[in-house]
């Protein structure tokens, strides 16, 4: 199996605070991993690492052998990651068909491309890929309402769509179904399910258990910054370090 | 009515270039059908759409575009001094140079965004009323400003032409740029200059810089490097500034650094939040109106209000002149002022938002049921 992304040595500090802790970790093609761990454990800081909106102090991110360190956000991007963020990042004042149009269209044209010939209305192919995602997630008759006008549920749901649009090497997934209702969550993981069928590569953070249950080949726990257990589901539900530094107070 | 399609463009610029063109007819009840105005309407609209593609599309305020107004008529007039009183050559140079300005200022005015953007574009305009004034008096003459000579060289016309008596004139291939012609050549210009920012708005470019304005942090993690979608922006409207500069020069050749103090730099932001920023017609409605006013408003003075008023009774006469007169002539910018806290208060989106905001209110009432249709469009 290949690694598609390897984490070495991370360290990261907050003035006084200990964010990321000497953090090693790596994600084989296909594979699912989970990273869970009580509120402030650095899991949202260890994603920010990787897509480059935080620089380590130390340590280094590489991403199929090639470091991400130290490069722009749009280069990581156009690297292939892609990332559904903890509060949701859309362009709140276009439509939802143009909020999936944007991803696409920098996957097609990269970083920049001055493209004034073309109408949006012929990006046919464009448009057509963006609404094929749309109603994947059961958005497509909201298709032409501002973005901003959703729930948080629809918000999140539309934000995975512009990730998943970009076809992206690898998923990185920051709460994805926080702020969701039951039902929407269930059919959140169904998708999660089948994008990992096609063989995506995925990191997700989650506090809900059945999602973290559901979906994960491996797991890893944060706590305080660092790694304090990490293994297959089963071995990390019977971790009794795990049970008390998290599970703990959920399965008690 | 975004994603406009190739039929809607064209119909679009069909009933635009009318309206533009047929201008001396129907602004003639309004009594502004006078080329000297006329050209000033095209002239301040195509500065506004540009203007409006930064402003509009990408929410970068800059507090400086009147230095590209300003370096387009300083290189349109050193044109005709120097090669020709064609106004091709005037034009291109005017939009070259003001390019280039855009390019410098913009490189370094985009490192930050926000109000530390504007108050960077804000300061370089400063900087270089300043430098007109003292350094680069070489170029443009200071005080005095940039005027023709008799003896300039106009080495190309020197080559084909005669020298008449006196200051020869602007021209296209021979026809007059003054009056109606002038506003004619301000007019196509200004057509041309419409459908590129059309353009740029219903293109996937334009979508980037409409995506920029909402969100630029997720612009960056999907993939799109906005540094150079916002120098291209900025430069884009920069040198539809110095086409307008350029043409100013070309219906009155001279060129003087007041053309680049704040106050024009202000003025164009005036117009376009006036008529609807980030809306098509918006800005050139506000160029259209700001003008206007100006033209009316200025043109007072206290004896010819006292006229105006002189059916009142000479005490009444005396307190109504006392009360308008800090608003016309030079007061008009105190006008200017009261208007447009007016629009920011009662329409935030300017003469066009509240248009829009009404017509959507009527259809609502019309068709209950279809709501939904009615948002789409
Ligand atoms: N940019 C920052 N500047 C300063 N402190 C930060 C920054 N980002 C995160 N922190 C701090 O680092 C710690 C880890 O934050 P992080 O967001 O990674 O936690 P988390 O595991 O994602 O928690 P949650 O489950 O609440 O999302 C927190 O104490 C947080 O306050
Ligand atoms: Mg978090």
């Amino acid at each position: 199996m290949t690694t598609v992304l390897n984490v070495s040595g991370v360290n990261k500090r907050f003035g006084g605070l200990q964010a990321l802790d000497n953090v090693n970790l790596k994600v084989e093609e296909g594979q699912t991993l989970a990273i869970i761990g009580p509120n402030g454990a650095g899991k949202s800081t260890l994603l920010n690492v990787c897509i480059g909106r935080i620089t380590p102090d130390t340590g280094s991110v590489e991403f199929h052998g090639e470091i991400l360190t130290g490069k722009h956000p749009y280069e990581i991007n156009q690297a292939g990651v892609a990332r559904v963020f903890q509060t949701p990042e859309i362009f709140t004042e276009l439509n939802l068909l143009e909020n999936v149009m944007i991803p696409a269209l920098s996957k097609r044209d990269g970083t920049y491309h001055f493209n004034i010939i073309a109408r949006m209305k012929e990006e046919k192919q464009i448009q057509a890929e963006a609404l094929h995602f749309l109603e994947d997630f059961g958005l497509e008759e909201q298709r032409f309402s501002d973005a901003g006008s959703l729930s948080r549920g629809d918000k999140r749901r539309l934000e995975l769509a512009m990730c998943l649009v970009q076809h992206p090497k690898l998923l990185l997934l920051d709460e994805p179904t926080a702020g969701m209702s039951r039902l929407d969550t269930n059919s959140t993981i169904e998708l999660l399910k089948k994008i990992k069928e096609r063989g995506m590569t995925k990191i997700i953070i989650e506090h809900d258990m059945q999602v973290v249950f559901s979906l994960a080949d491996k797991i890893v726990v944060l706590a305080q910054g660092a790694i304090i257990a990490e293994g297959t589901p089963d071995e990390v539900k019977n971790n009794p370090k795990v049970q008390e530094a998290y599970l703990g107070d959920e399965h008690a | 009515m975004d994603t406009v399609s190739r039929k809607g463009e064209l119909r679009l610029m069909l009933i635009f270039s009318a309206a533009v063109l047929l201008m001396p007819v129907w602004l003639s009840p309004f009594g502004a059908a006078y080329p000297d105005l006329l050209q000033k309407f095209a002239i301040f609209g195509i500065f506004a759409v540009g203007f409006n593609i930064l402003f509009g599309l990408t929410g970068y305020l800059s507090f400086g575009h009147a230095v590209f107004l300003g370096v387009g008529s300083y290189a349109a007039v050193w044109s005709f001094k120097l090669f020709t009183m064609n106004v091709i050559p005037a034009v291109i140079f005017g939009v070259i140079f003001s390019g280039i300005f855009a390019a410098l200022i913009g490189f370094v005015s985009l490192r930050r965004s926000g109000i530390y953007f504007s108050i960077l574009t804000l300061a370089f305009a400063q900087m270089s009323y300043n430098l007109a004034y003292s350094v680069l008096t070489p170029i443009t003459n200071g005080e005095t400003g940039l005027q023709l000579r008799l003896h300039d060289l106009r080495m190309i016309d020197a080559l084909f032409i005669e020298a008449g008596e006196g200051l020869p004139l602007t021209n296209l291939f021979g026809i007059k740029m003054s009056g109606y012609p002038g506003f004619y050549f301000c007019a196509v210009l200004l057509i041309i200059g419409f459908y590129l920012a059309l353009r740029v708005k219903n293109s996937p470019f334009g979508l980037a810089l409409k995506a920029i304005k909402s969100n630029q942090t997720r612009m960056g993690y999907t993939g799109f490097n906005s540094r150079p979608y916002m120098l291209s922006a900025f430069m884009i409207s920069g040198m539809y500034a110095g086409l307008a500069g350029a043409l100013l020069a070309v219906t009155d050749p001279l060129a003087g650094a007041e053309r680049m103090q704040w106050t024009a730099s202000g003025e164009v932001v005036l117009m376009t939040i006036l008529g609807g920023a980030g809306t098509l017609i918006g800005p050139l409605l506000g160029a259209g109106l700001i003008k206007y006013f100006e033209n009316i408003f200025s043109s007072y003075d206290d004896s010819l209000l006292h006229q105006a008023f002189s059916y009142l009774p000479d005490a009444m006469n005396d307190v109504v002149v006392g009360m308008i007169s800090p608003f016309v002539g030079d007061g008009w910018h105190l006008t200017l002022g009261a208007l447009f806290m007016v629009i920011i208060i009662f329409l935030p989106g300017g003469i066009v938002g509240g248009i829009t905001h009404l017509w959507q209110r009527l259809v609502k009432k019309n068709q209950e049921p279809t709501e939904m249709e009615g948002k789409q469009q």
